[in-house]
C-alpha cells in the first residue's frame, strides 16, 4: 500500500522528466522504480538524519536564515538603503546597537540589521545560482569522464587537473576585476572555479558503479550509454551529489563574502555581508560592531550548510560514521 | 622510482602550460585595448599602429602566444601599467614576506590542529571528540578577513599585545599567521583525526598495546608516525589554499606580499600584476603537488606504480 502511494506520487512529479528524454513508456515504469526506492532510502536517511543534534541545529540555522531572507521586507524595521540623519552621531560616526537600532548604523547611518536581513538575499541568490550552476557541470562531466572513459574521460580529467593547478581565489579575482561584477557575474564566476571538486568526486564514483555486474546486464540487454546514465547510475550519484551540493553552498557563501570583501563582489548599494565588512574596515576599531555582526553570520550560515551536509553523508552511509 | 619521477615532472609542464594559456586568454577578456591605454586619447591613428606593431600585437594570436611564453621561461612576466615597473622584479621583492607567513601559518595550523585531531581521534564517538569536530567546522565555516578583523580589535587594539599591522618582528607575524592558521586547521585537524582513526584500527597497534606500550606511546610514536605521512602530503597538496588565505589575510593586515600584491593591483585593475601573481601561485601549486607526491612515493612505494 505504502509502496503504490508512492508511485502514485512520484508519477505525479516526475512523469515528464523520462518522456522528454527518450520518448519511450517503458522508461516510465523504470524510472518510477528507481524514484520510488530512492524515496524509501530517504525516508530511512531522514530518520538517521533526525537523531543528529548537531546537523539539526545546522538546518535550523539554514531554515531561520532563508525564511528571514524571503520575508525581508516583513521582518526588518526600516528600508535597506535608507539613511537615517538621527544614524549618525553629531561627528558622523555609525551609532553602536541601541533601542532604534537594534544592532546599530553602518557608516551611511543606514540600520545595520536591516541591511544583515537583505544581505541574506545576496548570499542565498549566489549561495544556490552559483552552487547549482558548479554542481550540474561537475556532476556532467564527472559522470562523462568516469562513463565513456578514453580520450573524452581522460581529456576531461585532465582539465580538472588544471583546474586544480589555479588557486581558485586568484582566477576569481582576475575574472571578476577584468569583468564587471553584478550579481550573476559573481555567481558565474564562483561557479566557474567551484566545479572542479564536484567533478572529481562524481567521476571516482561513476568509475566504480561503471564497473559493477548490473552496468554489464544493463550493457547486455542493449541498453544505449544515455539510458545507462540516466536511468542506472544517476541514482546511485545522488546521495554523493546531495552532499556535495549541501557542502558547497557553505563554500560558495565564503567565497562570495570573500570576493566582496576584497570589493570585486557583489556592488554597493546591494547589501551583501563580505560587501558591509568591506566598506566599514576602515573604521572597524570604533566600530566593531560592524565587522562583528555581518561576520556572525557569515560564519553561522556556513556552519549550517556545512553541518547539514556532513549530517547528511554520515545518515546516508552509516558504515561511515566519524571516518571522514 | 625515476620512471614516476620522470613521468610526474612531465605532467606538471603540461599543466603550467596550460595554466599559461588560460592565464594568458585572461588578456582577452578585458575591454579595454592595450594599445589605446598606452597611446592615450589624442593618439594618432599612426602612432596606434606603430605601437601595436611594436607589442607584437599585429601578429596572428598563436605567434602572440609564443611569444609571450618565450618571455615566460626567461623569466619575463611583463611590466605593470601602473606601478611601471618589472612583474617579476615586483613579486620576486614581496615573496619572502609571503613565504614566511606561510611557515608561520602552517606551525600555527599544525600546533592547533594536531593535538585537537589527535584528541579527538582517541576519544572517538565520545563527548570530547564531537566538541572538538563542532569546533573545527566553526574553523573552517569561519571566513578568514572576519577572524583577522577580529583577532586584531581583542589582542591588538584592546588588549595591546601585538602592534596594529605592518611587518618586521615576530610579535607582527603572529597575528596573520594565527588568522591562517586557524581557519585551515579546520580541515586539518579532522584529516589528522580520520588519518588517526584509520591507523589505531591496524594490527600492529594492537600487537604494541598487548606488548604493553603505554598508550601515550602508542599513539604518540606507533600511530602517529604512518598516521602523519599523508598529512604532510597533504600541506603540499594544499599550497593553493595558502596562496588563496594570503591574498586576504595580507590585505587585512597590511602584510607586504605577494598577496596584498595582487590586492593592490586589483583596485587598479593592474592585470599584468595579477596574472603574474596567479601564475607564481599556480607554479607554487604544481610544485607542492610534485614534492607531496615524491613524499608520498617515497614513504608508500606502491604508489610509484600508478
Amino acid at each position: 500500500m505504502v509502496y503504490l502511494n508512492q508511485t502514485a506520487y512520484s508519477k505525479k512529479t516526475y512523469h515528464f522528466l523520462p518522456k522528454i528524454l527518450f520518448g519511450y513508456p517503458s522508461c516510465v515504469t523504470t524510472a518510477l522504480v528507481y524514484i520510488s526506492s530512492t524515496q524509501i532510502k530517504m525516508n530511512e536517511t531522514w530518520k538517521r538524519f533526525k537523531r543528529d543534534k548537531v546537523a539539526l541545529f545546522g538546518g535550523t540555522v539554514i531554515v531561520i536564515v532563508v525564511t528571514a531572507a524571503l520575508l525581508a521586507p516583513w521582518v526588518t524595521p526600516y528600508d535597506p538603503h535608507e539613511q537615517f540623519f538621527d544614524g549618525l552621531t553629531l561627528e558622523g560616526a555609525p551609532l553602536p546597537p541601541n533601542k532604534r537600532f537594534p544592532l546599530g548604523t553602518d557608516l551611511l547611518g543606514r540600520d545595520l540589521y536591516t541591511r544583515l536581513v537583505y544581505g541574506a538575499r545576496t548570499s542565498l541568490i549566489i549561495g544556490i545560482a552559483a552552487n547549482a550552476a558548479a554542481v550540474l557541470v561537475g556532476t556532467l562531466l564527472g559522470i562523462i569522464a568516469g562513463y565513456l572513459g578514453g580520450w573524452v574521460g581522460n581529456a576531461i580529467m585532465r582539465f580538472t587537473d588544471l583546474m586544480m593547478a589555479f588557486p581558485a581565489l586568484l582566477l576569481a579575482i582576475a575574472l571578476a576585476s577584468i569583468l564587471t561584477p553584478s550579481l550573476w557575474i559573481v555567481a558565474m564566476v564562483i561557479a566557474l572555479v567551484n566545479w572542479v571538486q564536484t567533478a572529481r568526486v562524481i567521476y571516482t564514483q561513476t568509475l566504480s558503479i561503471a564497473e559493477q555486474e548490473f552496468i554489464q546486464a544493463a550493457r547486455a540487454l542493449g541498453a544505449t550509454p544515455i539510458r545507462i546514465l540516466w536511468v542506472h547510475i544517476l541514482p546511485h550519484l545522488i546521495p554523493h551529489i546531495t552532499v556535495w551540493a549541501t557542502l558547497g553552498i557553505s563554500v560558495t557563501v565564503l567565497f562570495e563574502a570573500t570576493l566582496s570583501f576584497l570589493g570585486i563582489g557583489v556592488q554597493p548599494p546591494t547589501p551583501s555581508w563580505g560587501g558591509i565588512i568591506f566598506e566599514s574596515q576602515s573604521y572597524f576599531l570604533t566600530a566593531p560592531w560592524l565587522v562583528i555582526f555581518p561576520g556572525i553570520s557569515i560564519l553561522l550560515f556556513a556552519l549550517g550548510f556545512n553541518l547539514v551536509g556532513d549530517g547528511l553523508r554520515d545518515a546516508m552511509d552509516p558504515t561511515q560514521r566519524g571516518r571522514n | 622510482m625515476f620512471l614516476f619521477l620522470a613521468r610526474r615532472l612531465f605532467q606538471s609542464v603540461l599543466i603550467l602550460l596550460g595554466v599559461s594559456m588560460i592565464t594568458y586568454g585572461l588578456l582577452f577578456l578585458i575591454p579595454a585595448d592595450p594599445v589605446r591605454m598606452i597611446a592615450g586619447r589624442s593618439a594618432t591613428a599612426e602612432t596606434v599602429a606603430s605601437i601595436r606593431a611594436q607589442l607584437g600585437l599585429d601578429q596572428p594570436v598563436p605567434i602572440q602566444y609564443l611569444r609571450y611564453l618565450g618571455s615566460l621561461l626567461q623569466g619575463d612576466l611583463g611590466r605593470s601599467y601602473v606601478q611601471k615597473a618589472e612583474v617579476s622584479e615586483l613579486i620576486v621583492s614581496r615573496l619572502p614576506a609571503t613565504l614566511q607567513l606561510m611557515f608561520a601559518a602552517i606551525f600555527f595550523q599544525l600546533l592547533i590542529g594536531l593535538p585537537a585531531g589527535i584528541i579527538a581521534s582517541v576519544r572517538r564517538n565520545r563527548k570530547s571528540d564531537r566538541i572538538l569536530m563542532i569546533l573545527s567546522f566553526i574553523g573552517v565555516s569561519a571566513p578568514q578577513f572576519v577572524v583577522g578583523l577580529l583577532l586584531l580589535y581583542f589582542f591588538a587594539y584592546v588588549l595591546g599585545i601585538f602592534p596594529l599591522g605592518g611587518y618586521g618582528t615576530i610579535a607582527h607575524i603572529v597575528l596573520p599567521a594565527l588568522t591562517l592558521g586557524i581557519t585551515i586547521a579546520g580541515w586539518y585537524s579532522r584529516m589528522i583525526r580520520s588519518s588517526m582513526v584509520n591507523v589505531l584500527r591496524k594490527d600492529y597497534i594492537r600487537t604494541a598495546r598487548a606488548k604493553g606500550v603505554r598508550e601515550t606511546r602508542v599513539v604518540l610514536v606507533h600511530a602517529l608516525r604512518n598516521a602523519i605521512l599523508p598529512i604532510i602530503a597533504m600541506i603540499g597538496i594544499d599550497i593553493g589554499l595558502y596562496m588563496q588565505g594570503v591574498v586576504v589575510v595580507e590585505s587585512v593586515f597590511g602584510w607586504p606580499g605577494i598577496g596584498q600584491l595582487a590586492w593592490l593591483a586589483i583596485q587598479r585593475l593592474d592585470i599584468p600584476i595579477i596574472m603574474g601573481v596567479t601564475l607564481v601561485a599556480a607554479v607554487g601549486i604544481v610544485v607542492g603537488n610534485l614534492l607531496a607526491d615524491i613524499v608520498t612515493s617515497i614513504v608508500d612505494p606502491r604508489v610509484r606504480r600508478l
